[in-house]
């Protein structure tokens, strides 16, 4: 135990190592500050670069730089009014009326001590529970595994759109590209016609470049809003005050970071999907609602501790089970199994070293964001002011020549670009593209797992409600799917009932 | 773009038409009544089935006027601005130029037209966007061929190769 922390300790301080942090931190500070990139296109853009180094500072970019950019987000919503990534927007109108009123270094400096705290909470939860519950996923049999997939597809689905729908084809577009090539329980090549490229499968890591790098490059060429101005106000210490925001909204701190854990955790929804939520919660609850939107910072508290704890959530189910909380952890999957760190119970038992240095990295990402972030919201204006004209191409031509590196073949160069395309129009349409790549990443394990329950029960559905654990599983999957159905009955019959009274 | 519903519907109805042909081909699993042909059949089934409500809403949107007056396709806004149609032009074009050229031309000259062509089109000036484009394709070619050590090919340039 104490041998496996001190190995962990020596990985994670070792100089190489401590070098890569600050390397993606800057990285990360600048692409979650440009509107128009996000997060995950940082964790999509570092891809090829983490595939050249050892396993732990592959994560340790890949954890620092996700880190830093939710936060670094922050800065051109409350400059610009425009979110540096999605999971600023939920509060981006708020950041930037404070702004307006000469607060923004208030809205600033509750952004950065908040992420921090909030992703530190989230860290903790990771810490407790992860090992909890991959005790608990050693006994799961190929029926347990099954539903704990279609649970999580499904709630990609239902929470990450307000269009189940579109979410539900999203996902079987995405489990269909899964299935091209050898890899299916009977190894038969499968829609391959004849190429040989496409034995292996579509590579996972060039479509996501394509889908989160590339459709945002198309989408900002073919975009029509004009430029924005630029806040001018001089931006002094952003920590003065926060101590006393800290003593006055304790609870809304709290309620932040576990409502954003959850929220993480959760397959499918991410950080963005974690701050709506809790700015809403915030509102509702709130002993002033009607100062929300006036450039109050409370919500900007709560949800600003949401982001960035719902990034250390999804390394939950990322980690114990493979099934990715959002989808940069989907990315990170990948990565894991380039690796050779497949997630799974078994990472927790055979290789505790490597697991407690990413807990490790989680702590210190968060840590050194106050004094970098404090130096980036230093030089805020002068990132905002980078000419995207310039920077888009560059890293247009960046994504080609790292999906290109993975494999070193032109073929995964036309499936980025194909997906970036294809992911561009799809979203213009409504299709949320989030269910596409958790059906990518889950497909293989979800056919797996049936076929091989299928063959254990020789065919029976009955057996996959045999199992206590798998029962479970199974009816909470099932009330999911009637959700919906249910809900839309009940309204129907209380609008009937109303109308008849 | 937007496209109606319906006929996206009708679209995934196709698609999932041929996927259901295609996998009747797949041999079984010997002894076993399941085998590859299973999973992507029932997806394909899920996806037709969903293409189908998906005509209804799109019917119905379109007979109730929403969404742009219930017509069929509603082209983008910036399809009418020249500038960003040649943006878009010039996005797709540069695409296919690289993945066509890059092995003839080498990475070096491939990567610098590329980059020009875009800021060019993006409207960056001139001296600037062939300043910044030499600059670039160093920059990536070095941190990739030389650090990562991905061979990127040389083309036309083979002979000074370094």
């Amino acid at each position: 135990m104490s041998s496996a922390w001190a190995q962990a300790f020596s990985m994670v301080f070792e100089p190489y190592n401590i070098l890569v942090m600050l390397g993606a931190s800057l990285f990360g500070l600048f692409v979650g500050a440009v509107p128009g990139l996000t997060a995950t296109m940082a964790t999509a853009l570092l891809v090829p670069v983490t595939f050249f180094m050892a396993p732990i500072p592959a994560i340790a970019a890949i954890v620092t730089a996700t880190a830093m950019a939710i936060f670094s987000g922050d800065i051109p919503g409350c400059l610009l009014r425009m979110p540096g990534t999605p999971a600023s927007a939920a509060y981006t109108d708020e950041a930037y009326a404070m702004s307006r009123k000469g607060q923004a270094e208030v809205a600033l400096g509750a952004g950065l001590v908040f992420s921090a705290i909030g992703g530190l909470f989230g860290t903790a939860v990771l810490m407790v529970s992860a090992p909890t519950l991959a005790d608990f996923a050693l006994r799961f049999s190929s029926f347990e595994y099954f539903w704990l997939v279609l649970m999580g597809l499904t709630c990609a689905v239902f929470i990450s759109s307000d269009r189940p729908l579109k979410g539900l084809i999203s996902l079987f577009l995405g489990l269909m590209i899964a299935c091209v090539g050898l890899g299916n329980p009977a190894a038969f090549p499968r829609f391959t016609f004849g190429n040989t490229e496409l034995l292996g499968g579509i590579g996972m890591i060039p479509l996501m470049i394509g889908m989160f790098a590339v459709s945002e490059i198309i989408r900002f060429v073919v975009d029509m809003e004009p430029e924005l101005e630029v806040i001018d106000q001089p931006i002094g210490n952003v920590f003065k005050g926060m101590w006393q925001l800290t003593v006055k909204y304790p609870l809304q701190i709290l309620r932040g970071s576990t409502l954003g854990t959850l929220v993480g955790a959760l397959p499918g929804a991410g950080a963005d999907i974690a701050a709506w939520m809790s700015y809403a919660m915030s509102k509702r609850l709130s002993k002033e609602p009607e100062k929300f939107g006036t450039g109050h910072v409370e919500g900007i508290v709560e949800s600003g501790s949401a982001n960035n704890s719902a990034l250390a959530g999804a390394w939950i189910p990322a980690l114990v089970f493979g099934i990715p909380g959002d989808s940069i952890t989907a990315i990170v999957i990948g990565v894991l199994y380039m690796k050779n760190m497949n997630p799974g119970p078994q990472l927790f038992t055979n290789n505790p070293q490597n697991i407690y240095a990413v807990y490790l990295l989680f702590i210190i990402a968060n840590l050194i964001m106050i004094p970098l972030g404090w130096m980036c919201i230093k030089v805020a204006k002068r990132i905002l002011k980078v000419p995207r004209h310039v920077l888009m191409p560059i890293i247009l031509l960046f994504c080609i020549v790292g999906s290109f590196a993975i494999n070193n073949t032109g073929f995964d160069v036309a499936v980025m670009l194909i997906a970036g395309f294809v992911a561009y129009v799809l979203e213009e349409n409504e299709f949320p593209v989030a269910p596409a790549i958790l059906g990518v990443v889950l497909g293989a394990m979800l056919e797996e797992n049936f076929i091989t329950s299928m063959i254990k029960s020789d065919g029976s559905l009955a057996a996959f409600f045999s199992r206590p654990i798998a029962t479970t599983l199974g009816v909470m999957t099932v009330i999911v799917w009637f959700w919906p159905l249910a809900k839309k009955l009940l309204r129907r019959r209380d609008a009937h009932a109303g109308t008849s009274a | 773009m937007r496209i109606n519903d319906a006929i996206w519907g009708a679209l995934f109805i196709i698609g999932a038409g041929l996927v259901l042909f295609h996998v009747q081909g797949f041999p079984k699993i010997p002894g076993q009544n399941v085998g590859p042909a299973l999973f992507p059949g029932l997806i394909a089934v899920g996806i037709a089935v969903c293409g189908l409500i998906l005509i209804v809403r799109g019917l119905r949107a379109r007979a109730a006027g929403e969404g742009a007056g219930g017509s069929w396709v509603v082209l983008p806004p910036w399809l009418r601005s020249a500038n960003h149609v040649a943006g878009f032009l010039v996005l797709v074009g540069v695409n296919l130029f690289y993945i066509f050229a890059v092995d003839k031309l080498g990475f070096l000259i491939t990567g610098f037209v590329y980059l020009v062509a875009l800021m060019w089109v993006l409207r960056v000036r001139p001296m600037v966007a062939i300043v910044v484009s030499i600059a670039m394709t160093l920059v990536i070619h070095y941190a990739f061929y030389k650090l990562l050590r991905v061979p990127l090919p040389w083309g036309l340039l083979t002979p000074i190769a370094w």
